[in-house]
């Protein structure tokens, strides 16, 4: 028997994955989600067709979603998390002892409850107590919010669907108004690599830029995420991604991550030039 | 209201099952259109897809004929009339503009007066025009606060048609473009017992048919004639709309006014679209248009609690020049955030990527439909907080939208066809306007042919250029000249 997950990286191009079987299949008010176990990656995840994680490769996005952010930020007690229902973002965050609060914000609570029961290698930080999860949109969430997180991270879906408003320049301007002064938004950031993607992120960056003062794109490589080339954005009111890394602050922490280092951190933000050249063009335009 | 001939039922679609049917068929084209299902323009094909452009075809036996409909267009139109309640329906190809100046046409002939308020849409006026009758305008009310023209009072009515007898028809907009109605079951009543007809623009009220706890539609309240605008709130084509008749009315002779007018090469995608538009409201507009109100009361909700903007609703009725209010329509008056509402409008556009239905000098309209999800509103009104925080100013310095009373000086036909030379604007105060000056949206004179121009006028033309205002109608598109009448001629 041949059994195999297929996505569309292209319109041309085909990523597919070996399937032992699927796990759950349901239909949410917001999207379609589906749980398979596969030989290679593990279980994954996958929204209206879309893959969003493999246990084998998770731990490279929700380390470096949350960790260069982390080792900048000398202070970080009052987090923001939108979207995350699979919990990767809050298993990294929990490990912070002097974080006082988390507040969760994703639309859709039947990725949580399914995640909580095929995907326990990530969930596993949802239940410690610093932990609030609210079940309604981002955009109306963060309107009600000023001047009261120090960090604020954007875990996604891609911009077409739900997570459509969460690629919008109210969203990011929204986001620098909830921020503390000194704060730090990172978002996920697509890829840079096929066309339509690399539209994507442009706009997306374009938005950050008119909304805070320092904006930076950061790269990691994610196997089964279109290309493997993937984005994020790390954008502050005050604190720059190299010039205030506190390399020796945050390796005193004593924390163990398989893709995440502070000398990796570094050299994440060393971008490609075409990347640089795309991103610059939007930078310009204003 | 009209009995549905033999066995047809809300649920059919006779012009839409006739093209599928016609499909089948596979006939040979010979006959216009000219690019034969697509093939001689596959560019627009592609554009428009292959099922698009091969149901673009000519009327014929097995489709009907728009001028003069007996099967599948009859049938739609039956079915229509029994959908709103309407003695006659006719499906209209030309806009909306097209089936307001049918109903217009179809009443008054060279001399006659109407009774309407001043904000009618410039297709009435336009209808004037063609047909030379005579407006007789009633003052609607003005809100102080919000600075938009409201309803007819029944007694500015009373007064009119007791000062006109001669009239034919009393015209009403249900509702106007903010979504605010007259007492339009009065008026009806009014009108009927001095003689006179009563027209009806639904441009903005097709969801009065179906929706619950709206306001009353033209045709549950007695009304003579509705021009219904299907593809706003009905969901059908642009350019597709209904003109609704009650049983006053002749079908053949408003047939003649509409033929006298309208293309004989109808489209089928826009006859198509209405017939499924009126299908689909039949039987699930209730559903739907719930949806909808749900929706604009949740949105209302959230922009007030931003603070600064008002989003107004049914806590304005009076009873009188705001008898009803129809809670689908996003209104908001933004004039304590320090904007006027066109530049709002911009901001949305500009800085957010978001398209607003109009914005005038101290509101905006956002257009609320049986399209939207919950997550754009959340775009709207999280965009319109981000315009507070960015852009707000304090309120001073904003100038009021006030009612202008009109003096009609010749009738707008003789007007537009009299002798006439341009004028640098500033120096037409107390001349004749033969043209119309308008801001558009949202399509309402300030100006009509035929009406004495003064200061005040053209104060405010200045005024709304300034603020961004898009201007139409005069013959210089930048409106630094107006036409008008000869003197002494």
């Amino acid at each position: 028997m041949e059994f195999w997950f297929s996505e569309h990286h292209s319109k041309d191009v085909k990523f597919s994955i070996r399937v032992d079987k699927q796990l759950f299949s349901g239909q949410s008010d917001f999207q379609r989600i589906d749980v398979f176990e596969s030989p290679e990656f593990g279980r994954f995840l996958t929204l209206d067709g879309y893959m969003m994680l493999t246990e084998k490769d998770e731990f490279i996005y929700h380390e470096m979603i949350v960790h260069p952010a982390m080792a900048v930020h000398p202070n970080v007690r009052n987090v923001l998390v939108i979207g995350a229902g699979d919990g990767g973002v809050i298993r990294e965050l929990v490990r912070y002892p002097e974080i006082e609060t988390i507040d969760m914000v994703e639309i859709d609570p039947m990725v949580v409850e399914v995640c909580r029961e095929f995907l326990p290698k990530t969930t596993c930080g949802l239940d410690d107590p610093r932990v609030h999860i609210y079940y309604e949109d981002g955009l109306k969430f963060i309107r009600r919010k000023t001047d009261c997180y120090d960090l604020i991270i954007v875990d996604s879906t891609d911009p077409f669907g739900p997570g459509e408003g969460l690629f919008t320049r109210e969203f990011y301007g929204n986001c620098s108004k909830a921020l503390r002064s000194d704060g730090i938004m990172v978002n996920q950031h697509e890829s840079p690599f096929y066309d339509e993607d690399a539209v994507a992120c442009q706009r997306a960056h374009k938005r950050i830029v008119e909304s805070f003062p320092i904006s930076k794109v950061y790269q990691a490589h994610i196997p089964t995420y279109p290309s493997g080339h993937w984005l994020f954005g790390f954008a502050s009111k005050k604190y720059h991604p190299l010039r205030d890394l506190n390399e020796k602050r945050w390796n005193d922490r004593g924390l163990h991550c398989w893709y995440y280092t502070t000398t990796l951190h570094k050299g994440a933000f060393y971008i490609p030039a075409y990347v640089e050249e795309l991103l610059k063009h939007v930078e310009a335009a204003d | 209201m009209k009995e549905v001939s033999g066995t047809l039922r809300q649920d059919r679609a006779p012009i839409y099952e006739a093209l599928e049917e016609f499909k089948k068929m596979r006939v040979v084209p010979f006959d216009v259109p000219g690019h034969k299902r697509g093939r001689g323009n596959p560019e627009l094909t592609a554009l428009l897809g292959e099922k698009c452009v091969t149901m673009d075809v000519n009327s014929m036996k097995p489709l009907d004929n728009l001028c003069h409909p007996i099967s599948v267009i009859r049938e739609a139109e039956e079915l229509a009339a029994e959908a709103f309640g309407a003695a006659h329906a006719f499906l209209m190809v030309g806009g909306t503009t097209s089936a307001v100046q049918s109903m217009v046409l179809s009443v008054a002939k060279r001399g006659d007066k109407i009774i309407l308020p001043r904000n009618v849409h410039r297709s009435v006026m336009g209808a004037m025009v063609l047909c030379g009758a005579i407006p007789v305008y009633v003052n609607p009310q003005c809100d102080d606060r919000l600075g938009i023209p409201l309803g007819m009072t029944v007694a500015e009515v009373e007064r009119a048609i007791l000062q006109n007898p001669d009239a034919k028809a009393v015209l009403v907009n249900n509702p106007t473009y903010y979504g605010i109605c007259s007492d339009l079951r009065s008026i009806v009543k009014l009108a009927h017992q001095h003689g006179m007809l009563c027209l009806a623009d639904e441009a903005h009220g097709t969801h009065f048919y179906f929706g619950e706890h709206l306001p009353v539609s033209a045709m549950a309240a007695g009304a003579d004639m509705a021009a219904v605008s299907m593809h706003k709130s009905g969901g059908s084509l642009t350019q597709s709309s209904l003109l609704l008749a009650g049983p006053a009315m002749q079908e053949g002779h408003v047939r003649q006014i509409i033929n006298l007018t309208q293309t004989t090469s109808g489209s089928y995608l826009l006859l198509s679209s209405l017939d499924i538009s009126r299908r689909n409201l039949a039987l699930r507009g209730r559903e739907a248009f719930g949806k909808v109100v749900e929706l604009a009361e949740y949105a209302r909700e959230e922009i007030n609690a931003i603070g600064g903007y008002y989003a107004f609703s049914r806590e304005l009725i009076n009873g009188d020049s705001i008898f009803d209010f129809d809670v689908t329509k996003l209104s908001v008056n933004t004039l304590d955030v320090g904007l006027a509402g066109i530049e709002v409008y911009d901001l949305l556009r500009d800085e957010y990527d978001i398209q607003i239905e109009f914005g005038d000098l101290g509101n905006i309209l956002a257009y609320l439909s049986i399209g939207d999800r919950p997550r754009e509103v959340e775009r709207l009104v999280s965009a319109l907080s981000e315009v507070r925080r960015r852009f707000g100013k304090s309120r001073a310095g904003l100038m009021r939208q006030e009612y202008i009373d009109p003096e009609v000086a010749v009738s707008p036909q003789d007007a537009f066809y009299a002798r006439k030379e341009s004028l640098p604007i500033a120096n037409t105060a107390g001349r004749v306007c033969s043209e119309f000056v308008m801001c558009y949206p949202p399509g309402i004179p300030i100006l009509a042919p035929g009406e004495r121009i003064t200061k005040e006028i053209l104060d405010y033309i200045r005024y709304a250029k300034a603020k961004g205002c898009s201007m139409t109608g005069p013959e210089d598109p930048d409106i630094r000249r107006l036409n008008v009448l000869k003197e002494g001629e």
